[in-house]
């Protein structure tokens, strides 16, 4: 996507399914992260949004069958390693920012003792050095008067004081990607944009990859350098943000962009996609959007249809795009 | 329990340990328990020091005297001083509930933990075996292991401590599944922390209080079963004391000489009791969402 940046992670038609179940929830879709780029990878509930960031960390329960042609991690296969690799990866190389921060911390020790100790897990501090570092962890992340909220309890503290401490666990040992499921979805807005700024601050600092994942094209549109949509397991766009904004290809996009509120005054009710994501049972053969797109032909139902390139970069996985070219006719 | 959500002014307060024992010291209830429960505790353990008479000595002049100057708690059917053998018997009944409970809760809770975390098949078969044991009542399992393992009061305490450990599986199961979908739990695999490293300190601290005071009110009950397996002739071997034998002894003199019974019945009461103010107290101490 970002020729010229080198990958931090890169994964080639990456499928999981779980046991029993008759589809894959997740059916070949690809990433790319480079340093310092953010990927948002946006859908809504049930697209398979979180099971790719949890497939990509290696936390899927163990009836979940993961594959994937190619995946690179820091020049290094992620996948088909045993558990001990994994547990050096997470928390270390890669890091994971909750959705839920009112859940996401362990109610009975203090934050200073959670930040610091996945900070003498990985590095083999001693307990003063992973304490002192917590603390200059929490100053990263702008906790005001962090050495005494070093002692305070999970429970002591609001919501967005809570995420920033999640934030700064994520971080500590510096990790080369970041994935934030969510990380906003639980906040009140006024928190969300200072939530927001953080990390795009912290990441410029830092030079972190990282993975967006949310429902929320707001928050796309403010911090995310390339978006992959995802639709029922599968990427059915993906581009630059401003190409995906700007000119939305695939029907499911143009659908959630026409469902998104907007400032000022309202012209009618907001737009909707009509039905629901197809269970795993139901899914059909072909573009598995075809049951709820209104531009649907027959040749949409029995062939999947390829992700490839409208511009450079900007990739549709749709049959009819550009759709200006039948719209044209048809209106 | 009512309990009013105030503003703390104090928002942040030292360390959990010195937090909970500031909650744990101001609860009246929980002070009156430990204060008997230490006074009894130094009774058993500074037994010959303490007790003015031998307490297995008999002497056949002095044969069921009601309580005196000279016996404070009055002589039992053999002329032996009860009050130097309530002291005595504070050791057999004491260590019996402490000793019994470790055990259960030393194979119990681990069980539980595997069962709860792991779940699947580990969790199927340690399940069917707390179910079956479970099936059985606990006095009656612990008086027929008692009996196959032979009457003494170490067996005694083997056959209670097998017989309330799922009781704890159960529990500790219970509670691990109650919290095993946390994002907490997530977040420590997200760290890159290991099974057992999150078993130890994200599982096991968040379902301990429940564990604490179930341990406080089974030491009751062991105290209890350990009497009722002396009773039996199953727990402490005369003529060494423990409440429960003093207490079956009793029994056949309940019309000729009660205080006989009253003193053994009186202390295991109020040890049950202050076991559970105990239990109580730790619980509300141990929970740091709980405001004082």
């Amino acid at each position: 996507m970002t020729a010229g940046l080198r990958d931090v992670l890169s994964v080639r038609d990456l499928t999981v399914r779980f046991g029993g179940a008759p589809a894959n929830v997740i059916d070949g879709i690809s990433l790319d992260v480079a340093a310092g780029r953010t990927l948002a990878i946006v859908g809504e509930s049930g697209c398979g949004k979180s099971v790719t960031s949890m497939a990509l960390m290696g936390l899927l329960p163990s009836n979940a069958t993961v594959a994937a042609t190619a995946t690179t991690f820091l020049d290094a296969p992620l996948l088909g390693r045993d558990e001990k690799h994994w547990r050096d990866i997470r928390g270390n190389r890669m890091a994971m920012i909750f959705q839920e921060p009112m859940t996401a911390l362990n109610p009975v020790f203090s934050i200073g003792d959670q930040i610091a100790e996945s900070i003498a897990r990985h590095r083999g501090l001693s307990a003063k050095a992973a304490r002192a570092r917590a603390l200059a962890m929490l100053e990263t992340v702008r906790v005001p008067d962090a050495a005494r909220r070093l002692d305070a309890y999970p429970h002591e503290l609001s919501g967005g004081l809570r995420q920033r401490v999640v934030i700064a666990m994520a971080l500590a040992n510096a990790p080369a990607l970041i994935i934030a499921d969510e990380p906003t979805t639980a906040l009140d807005v006024t928190i969300q944009a200072q939530i927001l700024s953080l990390i795009a601050t912290l990441q410029a600092e830092t030079g972190t990859a990282m993975i967006l994942i949310t429902h929320d094209l707001g928050v796309v549109a403010e911090v995310a350098d390339d978006v992959a949509v995802m639709y029922a397991g599968r990427i059915v766009e993906s581009g630059p943000v401003a190409a995906l904004f700007d000119d939305p290809q695939h029907p499911y996009t143009i659908g959630l962009m026409g469902s998104m509120p907007s400032q000022g005054p309202r012209g009618g009710r907001l737009a909707t996609i009509a039905g629901r994501v197809p269970t795993p049972a139901e899914m059909p053969p072909g573009c598995r959007f075809a049951t709820r797109c209104p531009f649907v032909v027959e040749a949409c139902r029995t062939a999947r249809p390829p992700l490839r390139a409208i511009t450079p970069g900007h990739d549709v996985a749709c049959i009819r795009a550009p759709l200006e070219q039948h719209l044209g006719a048809a209106a | 329990m009512t309990m009013i959500e105030t503003v703390s002014p104090i928002l942040f307060r030292p360390r959990s340990t010195s937090r909970a024992l500031q909650k744990f010291l101001g609860n009246k209830g929980a002070m009156i328990g430990a204060g008997i429960l230490i006074v009894f505790a130094l009774a058993a353990i500074f037994a010959p020091w303490i007790a003015p008479y031998n307490p297995i000595k008999t002497n056949f002049l002095v044969i069921r005297k009601p309580p005196s100057a000279l016996f404070w708690l009055g002589t039992d059917e053999l002329g032996r001083d009860l009050l130097s053998r309530l002291i005595w018997g504070a050791r057999g009944s004491l260590v019996a509930g402490g000793i019994s409970v470790a055990i259960a809760m030393a194979i119990g809770v681990p069980l539980g933990l595997l069962a709860g975390y792991f779940g699947g098949k580990l969790d199927a078969l340690i399940s069917r075996i707390v179910d079956a044991l479970l099936s059985c009542p606990f006095l009656v399992l612990a008086i027929a292991l008692g009996a196959f393992l032979g009457p003494s009061l170490i067996n005694a305490m083997i056959a209670i401590g097998l017989s309330a450990m799922p009781i704890f599986a159960r529990l500790t199961r219970g509670q691990v599944l109650s919290i095993r979908h946390e994002d907490y739990l997530e977040g420590a695999r997200a760290i890159g922390l290991p099974d057992r490293w999150i078993i130890a300190r994200y599982v096991l601290p968040n379902i301990l209080s429940p564990l604490v005071v179930q341990a406080a009110l089974t030491i009751a009950s062991a105290i209890l079963a350990e009497a009722s397996l002396s009773f039996l002739g199953l727990g402490q071997q005369p003529p060494y004391p423990s409440w429960g034998s003093m207490l079956n002894a009793a029994r056949n003199f309940m019309e000729q000489a009660p205080w006989m019974s009253l003193a053994p019945g009186a202390a295991i009461y109020i040890t049950v009791l202050s076991f559970n103010l105990l239990g109580d107290g730790l619980s509300d101490a141990l929970d740091p969402k709980s405001q004082h």
